[in-house]
């Protein structure tokens, strides 16, 4: 069994405790200083830097939520100035809005560290081929899998995705033998070699990280028979730093979360009080070796359970077991974040008229499908088919590009999409996702 | 000139049922029909003795409907009839969107629906060439 850094991450917990106690005293002093939003929630819960000594001592500190990146928009959570900011990466927003994120030098390389490690855990090497297919740009998939695969000393193919015939070529061409994507582009992948008459037998792959979307244990199995490699699944989100903020082991039972930087803790959403390890919660983080952006006690929305007894691969690190959903109302869709608000506000831009609809999340065969149902209103009508089709289209073009995300729109009858008292049932998820860790306890 | 009734129904089964239901209800009768179908959605075409009637009928049971103006003609039951109205409405411009049959009540003559943009020069164009018009008392 190989480890990145074979000292972290097998290290005894109470080492992890007393590193992760210094650090997080160390950052608590510095936000406190140097971040103002921190500083005036701090004071307004009451608590001083000084207060917070140990790991155990978390739960004083108030909690960060993604309200607050925007509030302070973009760079007002930033804890140094802008000149020793290196990069930044952005995520979709509910309205337009984006999250932003920014990184210092140091940030950049502790964050490769952590790729590399998350490369090293699923077997890669020096020796391997990293083929990156995640998006370059903005998105931090692309960029951050491929700092981790240098950082490894690995052959990088920095593919991004799209082009797919293209990246089968590469495949088979280049040697990869480790790919990073999301697991509904290795799906679409697989689909295209069965037209093509490819077999993985024409190429070198032995494992894959997959991430920034949900997906099964059935597409775990699809993708490790038809791409012939071993699959993987990876976390991450820009806030705390991007992709491998935990990593599957070769053991594929959680993701060992990279402790010495990050602090997970799961919580009760509706209490805020911290559960016990095992039980299902909202994911909280809090970063103690971030420099550009140290977010403290972040609420991911994520629900996910944390494990904390030794894992097989001999590490120590707590293991985080798949995400079981989210505690607000966003959908992930083909790896987009949506939310129905953005839905909303595009069908009211569309004609200026507010519109009862149903939005159907769906997975069939392995691919999210997102329908958008709208109840047909009488100044929507007129008499021909060709009209009512352009009024479709033309909600669905401003549906598209609001989210990024193709949708089928479909038109209702009015009056008979459900209507309770209160408020509307707008989402409807047929997506059936299990729990895929059979050792995690519900 | 007719009124013609259009209803937006989903393409499932028991929603023409539903429509004409209603309308057996609210006592209209239905003199011609047509839907226009695609995959998820139909428009239901009706011509009724009482249109304004049946739209309202409709528009209370939540269904969603236009009203727009159709006109209809009579020819005879010979070859080329058909042929030289359109021929007519074609030399002069008009577009012909969608048409239909109507049920007749001379049984040697045929009696079509067309829409058009302009309802009313198409009337005009027809009545001009001696093309007998028909008017909703003709139905019903």
């Amino acid at each position: 069994m190989d480890y990145y850094m074979r000292e972290i991450e097998t290290a005894p917990r109470h080492e992890l405790d007393a590193l992760q106690s210094f650090r997080l005293a160390q950052k608590i002093r510095e936000v406190y200083e140097k971040v103002a939003p921190y500083r005036a929630k701090m004071d307004e819960a009451g608590v001083k830097p000084e207060d917070i000594k140990s790991v155990s001592d978390l739960n004083k500190l108030p909690f960060t939520t993604k309200q607050d990146l925007r509030d302070n928009y973009p760079y007002g959570m930033f804890a140094v100035p802008m000149s020793e900011v290196v990069r930044i990466h952005a995520s979709s927003g509910t309205t337009g809005k984006q999250t932003v994120v920014g990184y210092t030098a140091r940030d950049i390389d502790i964050w490769a560290e952590c790729a590399a490690r998350a490369l090293v855990s699923v077997g890669g090497s020096k020796h391997d081929y990293v083929h990156v297919s995640y998006g370059y740009g903005l998105f931090t998939g692309g960029l951050g899998m491929h700092y981790g695969a240098e950082k490894l000393g690995a052959v990088t193919i920095p593919a991004s995705a799209g082009n797919s015939l293209r990246q089968l070529e590469m495949f088979r061409d280049f040697g990869s033998s480790i790919v990073c994507m999301t697991p509904s582009y290795a799906m679409s992948l697989i689909e295209l070699m069965r037209e093509k008459g490819l077999s993985e037998a024409d190429f070198n792959l032995k494992a894959g990280v997959f991430g920034a979307e949900p997906w099964t244990e059935e597409m775990r199995r699809e993708i490790e028979r038809g791409l012939g490699l071993k699959a993987y699944d990876i976390y991450g989100l820009s806030e705390i730093m991007g992709p491998s903020v935990s990593c599957e082991c070769t053991a594929q039972k959680g993701m060992h979360v990279c402790e010495d930087h990050f602090i997970p803790e799961v919580i009760d959403p509706d209490t805020l009080e911290p559960l016990p390890s095992g039980t299902p919660g909202e994911l909280a983080f809090t970063c103690i070796t971030k420099e550009a952006l140290p977010l403290i006690r972040y609420r991911t929305r994520d629900v996910a359970a944390l494990v904390y007894d030794k894992c097989e691969c001999g590490r120590t690190l707590v293991r985080m077991l798949k995400p079981q959903g989210r505690t607000d109302d966003m959908l992930i869709i083909k790896g987009v974040n949506v939310f129905p608000s953005q839905i909303e506000a595009a069908l009211l831009g569309f004609d200026g008229n507010a519109t009862n609809y149903l939005i159907v999340v769906d997975r069939v065969n392995n691919f999210d499908t997102l329908e958008v149902q709208i109840e047909m209103r009488a100044d929507m009508f007129g008499d021909n088919v060709r009209q009512v089709e352009e009024y479709r289209a033309g909600m669905k073009t401003a549906i598209d590009s609001a989210l990024g995300v193709g949708v089928n729109v479909k038109l209702i009858e009015p009056k008979t999409l459900a209507r309770s008292m209160g408020k509307a049932v707008r989402v409807m998820d047929n997506r059936k996702l299990k729990n895929t860790f059979e050792g995690g306890k519900q | 000139m007719l009124k013609q009734i259009s209803i937006f129904v989903e393409n499932k089964s028991g929603r023409l049922c539903a429509v004409m239901e209603t309308l057996a209800e609210a006592k209209i009768d239905v003199r011609a029909m047509t839907i226009a179908d695609t995959a998820e959605f139909g428009i239901v075409r009706l011509i009724v003795n009482d249109a304004e009637k049946a739209a309202n009928a409709l528009k209370e049971n939540s269904f969603t409907v236009k009203v727009t103006e159709v006109i209809a003609f009579t020819i005879p039951d010979h070859f080329g009839a058909l042929y030289d109205v359109i021929k007519l409405l074609g030399e002069n411009g008009i577009n012909i969107e969608y048409s239909y049959s109507l049920m007749g009540k001379n049984q040697k003559e045929a009696d079509i629906v067309i829409k058009v943009a302009d309802a009313k020069r198409a009337g005009e164009i027809l009545a001009g060439a001696g093309v007998k018009l028909i008017e909703i008392e003709d139905v019903v």
